[in-house]
């Protein structure tokens, strides 16, 4: 299999050549520093496989996907996990190799090239799978990144202009996201809306008192008409 | 705190000593400028670029066996995203621990 190495970073494509120089079915051709200089290339050149850097400056590799027509097998290699779910939305996409690569989990990847046929990318709205991906995860998009959330662990989510701030044990995330939309996403067993710029885990409330709520250490103030709601989902003694 | 390490780089070569030297001269040449980059970003407040500058050296101190401290700066890359320095400091001394470590290599 005739290759190309596409990555910003000398080091991943010294580690990636010499990996494919251990087998003696691939013939890496070419390496290039940024995606841009690897679509003029392969206008002019057949290729096989290509080991594509996700994370560059300007031009990602997802860009890369999208701008190549009939682009060949294509294998990622990343830093971070978090891309995998994007990952497998293109056909071309063989398989994922989060760095640092190991020669064993390198020859896996290999080998499902071989087995895989080649296919061309075409681009599946991301929506549908990201909803069947587990029920209790819930991804969203940061800085091009898709982030895997427990939704149980969420005990709070705020609406600040043109952003929502979910809040979770171990972390707070800023999502350019509407509280319509993810309201839509959460379980409403386990949230509620009580406030037009507030949704909460239930099962977090320490405390109600008159119009507000404890929830860890926030108090959420709850609106009149989100009230009765509330009331109703209380298991009052 | 863990120190680092050449364990990827020998599985990885296979006892090539020639691909050992040649990745260490790369990662020698290559990380002072991610981390300039990454310095001056952070000194302007350029937390998204410096979230990059973060992200790609996590590979370099994955390279060198620094398991904790990637794990640092996986979290410090998210925090730079969500535009605060948390965890600034212990991610800088992971850089100075893996400078004077690589000049002695």
């Amino acid at each position: 299999m005739n290759c190309i190495i596409i990555d910003d970073e000398a080091t991943a494509r010294a580690i990636i050549r010499q990996l494919c120089s251990n087998i003696d079915s691939l013939n890496v051709l070419e390496e290039f520093p940024n995606a841009l200089q690897a679509i003029k290339y392969l206008n002019q050149n057949e290729i096989d496989l290509i080991f594509l850097d996700i994370h560059m400056p300007d031009f990602t590799g997802f860009d890369f996907i999208e701008t190549v027509k009939n682009p060949p097998k294509i294998i990622l290699t990343t830093s971070d996990a978090n891309f995998a779910i994007q990952a497998f939305e293109y056909d071309c996409i063989v398989d994922y190799l989060v760095k640092p690569i190991t020669p064993e989990r390198f020859q896996k990847a290999i080998q499902k090239a071989k087995t895989t046929s080649g296919k061309t990318a075409t681009y599946n709205p991301l929506s549908e799978k990201i909803e069947t991906a587990s029920g209790n995860d819930l991804y969203v998009n940061i800085d091009r990144r898709l982030i895997k959330i427990d939704i149980p662990s969420i005990y709070l989510v705020e609406a600040k202009g043109d952003y929502i701030q979910v809040k979770t044990e171990a972390k707070n995330y800023t999502v350019h996201s509407t509280l319509k939309k993810i309201e839509e996403k959460l379980p409403d067993d386990l949230f509620l809306k009580i406030h037009r710029s507030y949704i909460i885990n239930v099962h977090e409330i320490i405390d109600i008192e008159d119009n507000s709520v404890l929830i860890k250490k926030n108090v959420i103030p709850v609106s009149r008409s989100n009230k009765p709601e509330l009331m109703k989902r209380l298991n009052l003694l | 705190m863990e120190q680092p390490n050449l364990s990827y780089i020998y599985s990885m070569s296979g006892g090539d000593k020639a691909f050992e030297q040649k990745l260490i001269v790369i990662i020698k040449d290559e990380f002072p400028e991610e981390k300039n980059v990454y310095f001056q970003n952070i000194s302007a407040k350029n937390y998204k670029l410096a979230a990059d500058n973060v992200h790609k050296l996590k590979h370099k101190i994955s390279i060198l066996g620094l398991e904790k401290s990637y794990e640092i700066a996986g979290a410090f890359e998210n925090n730079l995203l969500e535009g605060h320095t948390k965890l600034q400091k212990e991610f800088e001394s992971i850089l100075t621990t893996i400078t004077n470590y690589l000049q002695h290599l």
